[in-house]
């Protein structure tokens, strides 16, 4: 209104003009870290449910007599094999080793299919015997819960198969090792969340 | 002269870059093979007792069982938050430590809180049965 400023040069700066310098990627971890944060809200959600109603059997089978603890700790040992084989995975891509990375992934991918096979095989067990989500409160909250945490490893599983394609196509860029890392966390994550699972839903369950 | 300065500047913000990209890693780069395999071995160890302890059901007290099981449980979430997801007080400038407090808070009052109203509903809430109902109640069983 006032006039243009005489050159471009004078004109004064009150905003920055070049992009603030970041490297690539460099917010991801913490965003990552965060989406976990707010993933461990839903799980924190469906343990209360779980503590309200995990006794509320409605005259029908109960925990104790439900679950089977032997099926349960070779889960958790399919889950914890699979934790230490994604480390060395991780170990593999820091040292920029392109097969031992995709080996290890690969060892990780098959420790999650049988962790994910034997859940379903307990819940066809349970379904068949007539103890499905519909049954009573105590099984919808089991199902809910234990279910969730499935669907997150079905899903980590997939990344994992898209991650292997991704290292074996490009190699071990930059973004694929912050993809690698992203996919730990998620990882170690779920096999935190399934120590509160054995610890509160099986074991305590079992001793009702 | 001037060239010799340039080269080393240039060396300088070099090495800057590589150490901010190296912390900006969120503690991942840090990640050794000795660290996970005691992560592991620790996990197996207080994976194995709580399952020991209700399985072989070695003490009476169900009580003191699930006293012992649940601290265990902690211990090994520590541990996995340690040696596996690397989280310590300088990663990412403490946030992921500051959002982990955060959420631990929240998840405390949410799980605490349900069972402090519920169980209190379930004992004081519960309406009086009509002695018709209470009666259709025990021949149902």
């Amino acid at each position: 209104m006032s006039g243009t400023p005489a050159t471009t040069a004078d004109a004064p700066h009150f905003w920055e003009t070049e992009p603030h310098h970041h490297e690539a990627g460099s917010s991801t971890m913490l965003g990552f870290w965060l989406y976990l944060m707010s993933d461990c809200l839903i799980f924190a959600m469906l343990f209360a449910g779980w503590g309200v109603y995990g006794q509320s059997a409605a005259g029908g089978p109960t925990a104790p007599e439900l679950f089977d603890l032997k099926l349960v700790a070779l889960n958790t040992a399919m889950l914890l094999f699979s934790s230490i084989t994604y480390g060395f995975a991780m170990i593999a891509a820091q040292e920029q080793n392109k097969r031992g990375t995709l080996g290890w992934l690969a060892v990780t991918g098959l420790f999650g299919a049988a962790f994910l096979g034997i859940e379903l095989y307990e819940f066809a067990h349970l379904i068949h015997e007539g103890a499905g989500p519909q049954r009573s409160a105590f099984l919808s909250s089991f199902f809910a819960l234990v279910g969730t945490h499935g669907l997150h490893v079905f899903f980590g599983m997939i990344w994992l198969v898209v991650l292997m394609v991704q290292v074996a196509q490009k190699g071990l860029i930059a973004a694929n090792t912050r993809r690698l890392a992203c996919l730990s966390l998620f990882w170690h994550f779920l096999d935190v969340v399934w120590i509160g699972v054995f610890t509160f839903v099986y074991l305590l369950g079992s001793m009702q | 002269m001037s060239r010799e300065a340039t080269a080393d500047e240039a060396k300088q913000v070099a090495d800057q870059h590589a150490a901010h990209a190296h912390h900006g890693e969120g503690g991942a780069a840090h990640a050794t093979r000795k660290g996970y395999v005691t992560g592991f071995l620790l996990s197996v160890v207080l994976t194995a007792i709580p399952f020991a302890l209700v399985m072989g059901g070695v003490i009476q007290d169900t009580r003191i069982t699930a006293g012992i099981v649940m601290a265990l449980a902690i211990v090994q979430i520590v541990v996995h938050m340690i040696y596996f997801l690397h989280m310590d007080t300088k990663s990412e400038g403490g946030w992921t430590l500051m959002a982990l407090i955060f959420t631990a808070v929240i998840v405390v009052i949410t799980i605490a809180g349900s069972l402090w109203v519920m169980v209190n509903m379930n004992r004081y809430m519960m309406p009086p049965m009509p002695p018709a109902a209470a009666m259709s109640d025990m021949s149902g069983m």
